[in-house]
């Protein structure tokens, strides 16, 4: 199951030109193996992966460049100028110095909890939804009271519990993984139940393939659009909760994030000050983010759906398979 | 309807004869995908009253899409090139399909040409009774309609079918695949239709129950008259209920003759190859089984030209003429 | 050579509505034998239970009572170890019974593999694509995945796939039912080859009286999980003697008897008090199987 972790994070941190759905894919080429599995090239996936690499890149690069986000300057709540282009902070930090080490932070505990969530999911959703009776129903209870366990309160709950200075951005993301999960394994659990009993896993058990491989290799890759769907939720979610948990004072202490770009923000009185400038930009980068992530969500709904990309692909696709009947049956009459 | 079909008699007693309800005019249609695929070549043919016309062909040769044009419910990319399809009315007048405005085309499709889909028992809708689906129908297009007399309607269509009234209150899922057929084809003749298509409606069914539905719709043709284009790819089936048949082959009808013609003289390679793909119950025994192409062992008994190249050979089959 | 011997069959399912449970039993009392070089066709209408035999011959379930057992040539019962070498199946759907993320090559050589048959990969490569060829494919497809096939060459595929182990007894469950009408000559052909090649014990599943005369030697006819009738295909065909089997004869299209649709009302229905006997064509007379375990307990016909 390791194996999925690379393919569906390689979604997220997709270099630049380099993402394999880039390639725009005309009806007529043949997509064939991880190539089918990829969402087709539509302008909604387009401008979905656009805002996700820019941001992306401004939080891997930008921290590079730009200097040294805690240098304190005399100069209180400046407005953007030549100098500082995001003008500075109450104690004269630079706001951009600030929000490129801000988002990388929150990049990275989005990833994490991304990543630690659908593999929780998957664990519990499709080896529960594949082995079936006891195994599942102890599996779906276990989903379902962590699903109806209010996530934000217990999050709270459990940051105020870990002592602020172990509060670590691994111990929040922990944390927002151990409450974030749920949901995705029902989803995950539902899907395996109908991939389990396709004639396909029943030849790969005819043939003799033993219940790990047949889950992981028969399975798990028809799973992929899904898993990679729940990826990417699970990412929106966390960013979302960590920067709750920051604004509230409760998110890692040794870490900046948007969460805690704004939480200064709103100590400092910005909103007052009519400091735009302090906490638009985090409030922005959040938004975009999360709006380009559910763009490349959409897109990956229409893999798992197909009825949702109709009319046009589907008639296109079945008119398409019809020719290719027509020549196999002429071929199987020769 | 007796045996001794001959290729020009007409279709069913008791009508008038040759008096066409649909023609069908040099249609096209092509899927504008790319590259464009042209699923319906030039096809023409007459639909008489009463009569039972097959459509016998593979899948993806073009029937399914035929059938969605002329009641034109095809969508984009399917696209009516060019062609006609004239519809003559009980009174006389001429209804140009291809040129009916939206409102036209809605209160002509369910009331003079009815469709039953492949797989329409499942296209019932599951949290209301078989009841209210057949009277919400007649509600649409038949405004006027005493409460009454809508349930009388429904009760009688149901009968026609032969399912029996009682069951009107049942759920979709309290009955079986057959019987939800045949629910589906009474809702199709709730307006007293003058054609109905029915594409391939018992293909999901078994033999038993298929053979009900067949009797049902030869008997309903019998007493109401209407004309059938029935779609399946189930030739020995058209061969026993349709009156003609017309054989489709990628977008084009290659053969449309009375059935007993195709049955006994087929002229066109690929109808002889479709009829010789389906082995008799009562022949030779053995007979249709061919060699696929490889290594031929001697025990093979029989080797069929098969084939559009096997026109000319000659045609061997083992229950030929039997009267 | 493999025989496989299904003796005494049972297969009941628990239905739970609430709180009741009702037992349905699938399979009733099934016995038979497939021995090598002959085909058996197991003939049913649909929820007859006739896949419910097919699954439990496959190991997909577990029979409540009853054995099936493949017997090696030697009279020895084979090791369940060694079982599925043995037998395999063919499935009717060949869209769904091939997984359509994977290659045509890891069909064929996951098999291989599994049971010993081949080691490294060059070796799997050429057996794979012997394999191809035994099913009459070009070894181009060896890099295809399965929707870029064919209905009948998918169907080929499946059929390679059960013969990778090295299988003796292969059961095929309605394989040529999803079929284009054109590709199922050549799909039942190509079985009906490779039969005789490897003399091969085949079940032939269906619900299609026609392909099961043709095709098979003998016939077995099941209806309500029970068998019905059981005896030579053409003796099962052209005489029917249960109420049942001649209904299902009727039922079929037969282009000789056109017009008969009006006139005739479902076939006869006497006899009706031997709707739970056997008839034996081989034994010709009828048997009641619940009557005695032993079957020489036989009601006259």
């Amino acid at each position: 199951m390791t194996s999925l972790i690379p393919s569906s994070s390689g979604l997220e941190d997709l270099p630049p030109g380099a993402e394999p759905g880039a390639v725009p894919a005309p009806a007529s080429t043949r997509r064939t193996g991880w190539r089918a599995m990829l969402p087709s090239w539509t302008p909604k996936l387009a401008v979905g992966l656009g805002l996700v690499v820019a941001i992306a890149l401004f939080g891997l690069i930008g921290p590079v460049l730009a200097g040294d986000p805690d240098t304190i300057r005399n100069i209180s709540l400046t407005a953007p100028s030549g100098d500082h282009w995001l003008g500075t902070t109450q104690t004269g930090q630079d706001v951009l110095d600030q929000l490129t080490h801000a988002t990388r932070g929150s990049l990275q505990i989005g990833l994490l909890v991304g990543v630690m969530a659908t593999v929780l999911s998957a664990v519990f959703g499709v080896i529960g939804g594949y082995v079936g009776g006891i195994v599942d129903e102890a599996f779906s209870l276990f989903s379902n009271v962590m699903l109806v366990i209010p996530g934000l309160p217990l999050v709270i709950v459990i940051s105020g519990f870990v002592p602020a200075d172990q509060r670590g951005s691994w111990t929040i993301a922990l944390v927002l993984a151990v409450t974030g999960w749920a949901a995705s394994a029902r989803v995950l659990r539902a899907q395996t139940l109908s991939v389990r009993n396709r004639d396909y896993v029943a030849a790969a058990r005819v043939a003799g393939e033993k219940p790990w491989r047949v889950i992981c290799v028969e399975i798990v890759p028809n799973l992929l659009p899904v898993l990679a769907s729940q990826f990417v939720f699970a990412v929106i979610a966390a960013i979302l909760s960590e920067a709750g948990l920051s604004f509230l004072g409760l998110g890692a202490s040794n870490s900046s994030t948007l969460g805690t770009m704004l939480y200064f923000a709103q100590n400092g009185f910005a909103l007052q000050r009519e400091a735009w400038w302090w906490f638009v930009p985090p409030g922005l980068i959040i938004a975009v983010f999360g709006c380009g992530l559910a763009l490349i969500n959409l897109s990956l709904d229409e893999i798992i759906n197909p009825r949702l990309r109709r009319p046009v692909r589907k008639r296109a696709a079945r008119a398409a398979s019809g020719s290719s009947r027509n020549s196999a049956v002429r071929s199987t009459a020769a | 309807m007796t045996p001794d079909l001959s290729p020009d008699t007409a279709p069913a007693p008791g009508t008038a004869p040759q008096a066409p309800v649909l023609t069908v005019r040099d249609l096209n249609v092509v899927y504008q995908s790319d590259p464009p695929v042209h699923a319906v070549r030039d096809i023409s043919f007459t639909l008489h009253r009463g009569e039972i016309l097959g459509l016998a062909g593979e899948s993806g040769c073009g029937k399914s899409t035929l059938a969605y044009a002329i009641n034109r419910l095809h969508e984009w990319p399917a696209d009516v090139t060019s062609g006609s399809v004239t519809f003559h009315d009980r009174d006389g007048q001429d209804l140009d399909l291809l040129a009916l405005g939206r409102e036209q085309l809605r209160r002509f499709r369910w009331s003079k040409l009815s469709m039953v889909f492949q797989g329409a028992m499942n296209a019932l809708n599951p949290v209301t009774s078989v009841r209210a689906q057949l009277e919400d129908v007649l509600t649409t297009h038949r405004p006027g309609m005493s409460k009454q007399d809508r349930r009388a309607r429904c009760a009688e269509v149901l009968e026609l079918v032969g399912v029996e009234p009682r069951r009107m209150n049942s759920y979709p899922h309290e009955l079986s695949g057959g019987m939800r057929q045949r629910v589906m084809i009474a809702m199709a003749l709730l307006l007293d239709p003058q054609v109905m298509i029915m594409d391939e409606p018992t293909t999901a069914l078994d033999v038993l129950v298929q053979r009900g539905i067949l009797r049902e719709i030869l008997r309903l043709r019998e007493e109401l008259g209407f004309a059938v284009i029935f779609i399946t790819h189930d030739l020995p089936l058209l061969l026993e209920l349709s009156d003609r048949i017309a054989v489709m082959l990628r977008g084009e009808i290659v053969e449309c003759e009375a059935a007993e013609t195709i049955y006994r003289q087929p002229r066109h390679p690929y109808a002889r190859r479709l009829l010789d793909s389906f082995p008799r119950l009562t022949g030779e025994r053995g007979a249709f089984l061919r060699d696929d192409g490889q290594a031929a062992p001697k025990t093979v008994r029989d080797t069929t030209p098969t084939g559009p190249g096997a026109a000319d050979r000659e045609q061997v089959r083992s229950d030929g003429g039997v009267r | 050579m493999t025989t496989l011997e299904v003796r005494d069959l049972v297969k009941e399912f628990t239905l739970r509505s609430g709180l009741r449970r009702t037992r349905l039993r699938a399979v009733h009392r099934v016995d038979f034998t497939l021995v090598p070089g002959r085909t058996v066709a197991l003939v049913g209408a649909s929820g007859s239970g006739k896949s419910t035999v097919a699954r439990m011959i496959a190991r997909l379930e577990k029979p409540t009572s009853g054995t099936i057992a493949a017997v090696g040539p030697d009279g020895t019962r084979i090791k369940d170890r060694h079982y599925r070498d043995h037998v395999q199946m063919v499935f009717q759907d060949p869209f769904a019974s091939l997984n359509p993320f994977h290659s045509i090559e890891h069909h064929l050589a996951r098999p291989l593999v599994l049971h010993g048959r081949a080691k490294g990969r060059e070796q799997v490569r050429e057996q794979a694509s012997q394999l191809l060829e035994r099913v009459s494919l070009p070894v181009e497809l060896m890099d295809r995945r399965p929707h870029e096939l064919s209905g009948g060459q998918r169907q080929r595929v499946a059929i390679a796939r059960a013969l990778a182990p090295g299988a003796r007894v292969i059961v095929a469950d309605e394989p040529v039912s999803m079929l284009d009408v054109s590709s199922r000559l050549g799909v039942l052909s190509l079985l009906a080859r490779l039969q005789r090649e490897d003399d091969l014990a085949v079940l032939y599943i269906t619900h299609d009286l026609a392909t099961a005369r043709h095709f098979s030697d003998s016939i077995l006819v099941m209806n309500r999980g029970r068998i019905v009738e059981r005896g030579p295909a053409d003796d099962v065909i052209l005489t029917p003697q249960h109420p049942y089997t001649q209904t299902l004869a009727a039922a079929a299209p037969n282009p000789e008897l056109r017009g008969r649709l009006l006139s005739s009302e479902p076939e006869p229905q006497a006899a009706s008090d031997r709707h739970h006997l056997t008839y034996d064509h081989e034994a010709g007379r009828w048997i009641d199987i619940d009557a005695a375990t032993d079957s020489d307990a036989a009601v006259a016909g």
